[in-house]
C-alpha cells in the first residue's frame, strides 16, 4: 500500500504540462521503479502523483532530418536496446540499457525517469554523457534544450524549473556517427544491481589514430562526469596500449570518488582506471582500431 | 535393487500448481473482517524501554489495538524449533518475550499496533511515543566477552550463551608428540536465508474460542506449543494451520511472527490479524546465519596424518538465543565422521551481541566450521607441498567407523568414491597441468573440499514422524505426514515410498500437503534433512501396514495365504504364479462395504527412529580471477555426493543447485552489514544484500555416488542441507590455486580481494596518484 493522495493520468503532453504548472509540488512518475520504492520506504508520504505513462508517443524513438536520433523520455530500456535505431546508430546506449535491472525493471523502468531520478549511477546517464546528448525540456511556458552535463545539479538532484518536464533525450548525428562505444557496468551482480562503477567511452579512429574520444564516468563523483583532459590528450594519438593507460590515468582527474560502505574511494580510483582502460579498448576495436598490449 | 518407483523422476506432485499459481500460501488466504498488525522497533541497538505512551495511536480513526510489553503476558519462552524435552536441563534457552521493554538489537519490537489497514497501521506507529534510556552495546563477540561489557540478559556472565564442547583422546599429547603443527584463523560472515516469501501469518480465534494460525513455517506441531507457552494458553487450545510455503531454509525452524499474531488477534478480540513483514523486516528481525571465527590448530605427521585438532570457535548468535547454544555444538560433531583424528578438543563459545538474531539456517552450523577445516587442509597441504587430495584421502575413517561420543555408526561411506569422480568430471589433472605458468589480469584455478552430515538429529533429539494412510474405495490412498513441503520435494519423496511399498501408481497416492495440527499427524518438521530419512521410516511402516490389511482381505477373498501374494500395479497377484487373482480396487471395495466384515484399511502410525546415517560428498570447482577488479568467477562446478539411495533424482539434483547456490553466494557476494559505531543495519533489503542472481550463478552440476545405507529407507540418507556445506571452501581454495593469495574469510568481495591481491604485491601501486 502506497500513502498516495493523488493520481494525474493525463491524456496529453500539453495537458501534463498544464497541471504540473498549475501544482509544481506533484511527483512526477513515469515507470515507477524509483518512485515508488521510495514511497515504500516512507518517503514522499502523501505525495501527489503525475504519471506521463497515458500520454502517447512520449516512448517514441526517431532519426530527425537532421540526424539526430531522439529517444522518447518514457521509452522503457527494453524499447531501446530492442530498438533498430539503437542497435544500428548508438550501440553502447543499448549495452548500457540491457545492464539495467532485469527483465521486468527494464520493461517498466524509463530513460527519462532513469536521469530525473538523478542518481549517479544511472546506467544511461555516463553513456548520454560520453555520447554529448541534449535534453529536451518543456514547461507550460515553452522549452529549452540544455547538454546532459548541464542537467546534473548533485546527488540525486537535477536542473528542473518548476513545472518543467524532461520530453526527450536528443543524441545529435556528431555524437554518435562514426564512433565505437562500450559501456562497462561493474557491480558485484551481473543483473538487478547498481554500478559501483560504471565507464562509457566512445571513440571515432582513423588509420589508427584517436580522431575523438568521449568518455563518461558514473559513480565517480557526486554527479557522472565527462573526462575532459583524457579526451584531449587522446586527440589526434596513435593508440597504442600505453596511450590507452595513459588515457585512463588521465580519467581520474575528474573523479571525486567517495569512501562508502559499499566501496572505498581507492578501489573505485582503481576501477577507474582499469575499467576505462577497458572500455576504451574496447570502444577503439569498435570503432575499427586496434591497440595490441 | 529393481524399484519401479523409487529412483525415478516422478513429477514433483505441486509442479503445476506452483507454476500455474494455483498453490496457496499464506497470504493467499483470507477471512472476513481481516486486519492488519504492524510492529515498532527500536532504532537503539540497546535501550531500556522507559516510557510508552499509545494514547494518540489508539485514537487514530481505523486503530483497532496497539500492544505493548505490559500488554503482553511477563513469560519468556524459546523460539528454537525443536521438539520440546521431558529433561529440563536439555531445553532451549527461554530468553525471548513477545514485545520487549529492553531492546537489544535495532529492530527488536517494542510495540504493534493492529488496524483496518496497512496505512493507518504504519501511520499510527509513529503516532507511538517511546521514551528509551540508551544502554551501551557490543557488536562483536570478542566485545561481549569482555570483562565489564553490558549485559545483554540476566544470568548470562560475559553474555556467554553457551560453552558446551566436547573432546576425546589426549589432543595436548598430541601436539606434544606431533611432527608438525598447524594454525589458522577462520571467519565466516552474517548472511540470511533470502527465502522467497516473507514471514507471514495470520491468526483468529474462532468458534470454539480456540486461537488458529495459518503461518508460513516449516514446523507447525512445534509452533503450537510455542504459541501457546508464549501465551500461557493450554496446548490444545491452539491450532496452526501450514499450507504451501515459499521455501524456509531453516528461518522457519523457528518461531517468530505466530506469536505475536496471535496476541494481535486476540488484542483484536479474536478478529483476523495479518502480520506479513517486509523484506527489510525479514532481514532485521526474523534469523541469520551465525558468524563464526574459528582458530584451528592441527597436529600431524611428516607424512600428512592427522592426529589431533583443537578448534576453538565464537559464534555470534545476536540478541536472543534462538538456536544458537545448540548450533555451534551440532556443528562441530560432523567432520568427525569423515576424517580420522586419535584426539579432537572442540570448544565453541555462542555469545550473545546487539546484533539481529541468528539461529537456524540450511547446514546448522556446518558449513562455518567446514569452510574453516578445508580451507585449513588446503593451507596444511601447501606447506607440506602435498597433493590437497591425497592429504584428505590419506585421513578418511573408514567403514564401520562408530563416533565415540555419538556412538552414531557409518554404514555407507562414499566419499573415496566421491572425490575420484570429481577429480575425473572436472579433468583436474589435465587443467592443473593447463593452468601453469599463467600470466595476465585473468587467473584460473582449482579447488575442492569434502563434506559429512547427518540424516536427522539422532541421538541430540527425538526423532519422531507420523504417517496415516486411508485407502479409498478405488485402491487409492490418501497420504498425511506431519513432516512439511517446504519446496524441497518431501511430499513427492513419500508419495514415492507409499506407492513403491503398495504396488500402486504415483498417482493414486494422494498426499495431503497442507499440516493442521488439528488433524496432522505428530511430527516435529522440516529440518537437519529428516525428511526422506526420518519421516521415511513412518511412511514406509504405515504403507506395509496398509499392504498387510491388504492382503488379509485378498487372503479371505482368494483362500490364497498373504504370503503367497503380492500387490503389482493395482494387481493382487499370486508371486510364485504372477497370476491375477484380484484387483486392489476389490479390496478396497470389500474393506469399505462387505456386510460382515468391512473394516477400512487404514493405517495411523508413528516411527521414532533412534538410528542415523552419514552423508558425505565434495565439490570440485574451476575459478577464473581478474587480478585487477578482484572479481571471481566459477567457471566449473560439481557437487559429488553420497546421499544413498536416490529416490528421485531430478529432485535431489534441485536440491544440489539450490545448495550450491547458497554457499557460493556466502563465498563470494553476500553479508549482512551493520554500522560499526550504531550497530544498524546497512543493507537490509536485496539490492543492497548481494544475493546472487540467476546470471551471476554458474551452471551447476550434481552428481551421485549412490551408496545403500541399512538404516534408511529403500538405503537412503540426507540430502537436502548437504550441498551447501563444501563449494565455499573449494571456492576459497580454488582462487588461492590460481593466484596463490589464501584468503581466511568469505565472502571473497571485490573490494576486499582487490585488496589482498596488493598487499600481496600482485598489483602494482597506480603510477599516477590521484590529484
Amino acid at each position: 500500500m502506497f500513502d498516495i493522495c493523488e493520481l494525474c493520468e493525463p491524456e496529453t503532453l500539453a495537458e501534463a504540462k498544464a497541471i504540473y504548472a498549475a501544482n509544481p509540488e506533484l511527483k512526477v512518475i513515469a515507470g515507477g521503479t524509483d518512485v515508488l520504492i521510495r514511497m515504500q520506504h516512507g518517503s514522499l508520504a502523501g505525495a501527489g502523483l503525475l504519471s506521463l505513462r497515458n500520454i502517447p508517443h512520449l516512448d517514441e524513438i526517431e532519426m530527425l532530418a537532421d540526424g539526430t536520433i531522439s529517444v522518447g523520455a518514457m521509452a522503457p530500456f527494453t524499447r531501446i536496446f530492442e530498438h533498430e535505431l539503437i542497435r544500428k546508430h548508438v550501440p553502447v546506449l543499448g549495452e548500457a540499457s540491457v545492464s539495467m535491472g532485469g527483465p521486468q525493471v527494464r520493461n517498466i523502468a524509463t530513460i527519462g525517469g532513469n536521469l530525473c531520478n538523478g542518481a549517479v549511477s544511472a546506467d544511461s546517464a555516463s553513456t548520454l554523457f560520453a555520447l554529448d546528448a541534449l535534453l529536451k525540456l518543456e514547461t507550460a511556458e515553452g522549452e529549452r534544450i540544455i547538454p546532459m552535463r548541464d542537467f546534473y545539479a548533485g546527488p540525486g538532484k537535477v536542473n528542473l524549473l518548476p513545472g518543467e518536464l524532461l520530453v526527450a533525450i536528443l543524441i545529435p548525428r556528431e555524437g554518435y556517427e562514426g564512433m565505437g562505444g562500450h559501456y562497462i557496468k561493474f557491480a558485484p551482480r551481473k543483473a538487478m544491481d547498481i554500478a559501483t562503477l560504471g565507464v562509457a567511452a566512445v571513440c571515432k579512429i582513423r588509420e589508427n589514430r584517436f580522431v575523438e574520444l568521449r568518455i563518461g564516468l558514473g559513480v565517480a563523483a557526486p554527479v557522472p562526469v565527462r573526462c575532459f583532459e583524457a579526451e584531449d590528450y587522446a586527440k589526434g594519438r596513435e593508440v597504442t596500449w600505453e596511450c590507452v593507460q595513459e588515457i585512463a590515468r588521465l580519467a581520474l582527474k575528474p573523479a571525486k570518488a567517495r569512501s562508502s560502505w559499499r566501496a572505498s574511494k581507492d578501489y573505485r580510483e582503481h576501477l577507474i582506471e582499469v575499467l576505462t582502460q577497458r572500455a576504451v579498448a574496447e570502444a577503439v576495436k569498435r570503432g575499427g582500431g586496434c591497440c595490441a598490449d | 535393487m529393481d524399484h519401479k518407483i523409487v529412483g525415478k523422476n516422478t513429477q514433483r506432485l505441486d509442479a503445476v500448481a506452483k507454476v500455474t499459481g494455483r498453490a496457496m500460501y499464506t497470504d493467499d488466504f483470507f477471512e472476513r473482517d481481516m486486519l492488519v498488525g504492524k510492529v515498532l522497533r527500536s532504532p537503539h541497538a540497546h535501550a531500556r524501554v522507559t516510557r510508552i505512551d499509545a494514547s494518540k495511536a489508539k485514537a487514530l480513526p481505523g486503530v483497532v489495538a496497539v500492544l505493548t510489553p505490559a500488554d503482553l503476558p511477563k513469560i519468556k519462552f524459546a523460539t528454537a524449533g525443536h521438539p520440546w524435552s521431558l529433561d529440563p536441563g536439555h531445553r532451549d534457552v527461554e530468553d525471548r518475550l513477545i514485545l520487549t521493554d529492553k531492546a537489544r538489537f535495532v529492530g527488536d519490537a517494542i510495540a504493534a499496533v493492529v488496524a483496518e489497514d496497512l496505512l493507518t497501521a504504519e501511520k499510527a506507529l509513529h503516532l507511538i511515543e517511546v521514551e528509551y534510556e540508551v544502554l551501551p552495546h557490543v557488536l562483536t563477540a570478542e566485545d561481549a566477552m569482555a570483562e565489564g561489557a553490558p549485559l545483554l540478559h540476566e544470568n548470562r556472565p560475559g553474555n556467554i550463551v553457551s560453552s558446551f564442547g566436547v573432546q576425546f583422546g589426549d589432543v595436548e599429547a598430541e601436539f606434544q608428540n606431533a611432527d608438525v603443527i598447524f594454525e589458522g584463523d577462520y571467519e565466516t560472515s552474517i548472511v540470511q536465508h533470502c527465502h522467497i516469501e516473507s514471514m507471514s501469518a495470520y491468526a483468529f480465534v474462532d468458534s470454539d474460542g480456540r486461537v488458529v494460525v495459518n503461518s508460513s513455517t516449516q514446523i507447525p506441531h512445534i509452533v503450537r506449543r510455542i504459541v501457546a507457552q508464549a501465551l500461557g494458553l493450554s496446548w490444545g487450545r491452539v491450532k496452526v494451520i501450514k499450507p504451501y510455503i515459499g521455501g524456509g531454509f531453516g528461518n522457519k525452524q523457528d518461531v517468530v511472527v505466530e506469536p505475536l499474531t496471535a496476541a494481535m488477534s486476540l488484542a483484536a478480540g479474536g478478529r483476523p490479524v495479518r502480520y506479513c513483514m517486509t523484506r527489510e523486516e525479514v532481514f532485521i528481525d526474523t534469523r541469520t546465519r551465525h558468524g563464526m571465527k574459528l582458530h584451528l590448530k592441527t597436529a600431524l605427521s611428516r607424512e600428512g596424518k592427522l592426529q589431533g585438532i583443537h578448534m576453538q570457535v565464537l559464534s555470534n548468535t545476536g540478541a536472543y538465543a534462538s538456536h544458537g547454544h545448540s548450533i555451534a555444538m551440532s556443528a562441530g560433531g560432523k567432520f568427525r565422521p569423515l576424517y580420522d583424528f586419535r584426539a579432537i578438543k572442540y570448544e565453541p563459545k555462542t555469545v550473545y551481541t546487539n546484533l539481529p538474531v541468528a539461529g537456524a539456517m540450511r547446514g546448522y552450523g556446518t558449513p562455518q566450521i567446514f569452510f574453516a577445516l578445508e580451507s585449513h587442509l588446503d593451507d596444511i597441504a601447501r606447506k607440506l607441498e602435498m597433493d590437497p587430495i591425497e592429504l584428505r584421502r590419506k585421513n578418511l575413517i573408514k567403514l564401520g567407523h562408530q563416533d565415540p561420543l555419538t556412538k552414531n555408526v557409518v554404514r555407507s561411506f562414499g566419499i573415496p568414491e566421491c572425490i575420484a569422480k570429481g577429480k575425473e568430471l572436472i579433468h583436474w589433472e589435465e587443467k592443473k597441468k593447463v593452468h601453469q605458468g599463467q600470466t595476465g589480469h585473468l587467473r584460473r584455478g582449482l579447488g575442492m573440499a569434502c563434506f559429512a552430515y547427518a540424516s536427522g538429529t539422532h541421538p541430540v533429539a527425538l526423532e519422531l514422524a507420523g504417517a496415516r494412510i486411508v485407502m479409498n474405495q478405488d485402491g487409492s490412498v490418501t497420504l498425511q505426514v506431519g513432516a512439511t513441503e517446504i519446496g524441497q520435494g518431501s511430499d513427492t519423496v513419500f508419495a514415492q515410498i507409499t506407492a513403491e511399498t503398495l504396488g500402486l501408481p504415483v498417482d493414486m497416492v494422494h498426499v495431503v500437503t497442507t499440516q493442521d495440527t488439528d488433524i496432522t499427524p505428530f511430527d516435529s518438521g522440516a529440518y537437519a534433512s529428516r525428511q526422506t530419512f526420518v519421516t521415511g521410516i513412518a511412511v514406509r511402516k504405515a504403507a506395509l501396514e496398509v499392504r498387510a490389511k491388504v492382503l488379509e482381505v485378498a487372503a479371505r477373498r482368494t483362500g490364497l495365504a498373504p504370503a503367497e501374494m503380492d500387490i503389482r500395479d493395482r494387481m493382487i497377484v499370486e508371486t510364485s504364479l504372477g497370476r491375477t487373482v484380484c484387483s486392489l480396487g476389490d479390496v478396497a471395495m470389500d474393506s469399505f462395504y462387505d456386510r460382515l466384515l468391512a473394516a477400512p484399511i487404514t493405517s495411523d502410525t508413528s516411527a521414532n527412529v533412534r538410528i542415523n546415517a552419514m552423508s558425505y560428498g565434495a565439490t570440485f570447482v574451476e575459478v577464473e580471477v581478474d587480478i585487477q577488479t578482484g572479481r571471481v568467477e566459477v567457471t566449473e562446478l560439481w557437487n559429488i555426493h553420497d546421499s544413498g539411495t536416490i529416490i528421485n533424482p531430478k529432485l535431489a539434483e534441485g536440491q544440489v543447485h539450490g545448495g550450491v547456490s547458497m554457499s557460493l553466494g556466502a563465498a563470494l557476494l553476500e553479508q549482512m552489514l551493520f554500522d560499526s559505531v550504531t550497530g544498524k543495519p546497512l543493507n537490509p533489503n536485496l539490492l543492497d544484500y548481494k544475493l546472487p542472481t540467476v546470471l551471476d550463478t554458474p551452471k551447476i552440476n550434481a552428481a551421485f555416488v549412490e551408496t545403500f545405507d541399512a538404516a534408511g529407507t529403500f538405503g537412503s540418507k540426507s540430502l537436502g542441507e548437504c550441498p551447501t556445506i563444501s563449494p565455499a571452501p573449494a571456492v576459497r581454495n580454488a582462487v588461492m590455486d590460481a593466484t596463490g593469495v589464501a584468503f581466511h574469510k568469505i565472502p571473497l568481495y571485490p573490494q576486499v580481494v582487490f585488496e589482498k591481491f596488493r598487499e600481496a604485491g600482485l598489483l602494482a601501486e597506480r603510477s599516477v596518484q590521484h590529484v
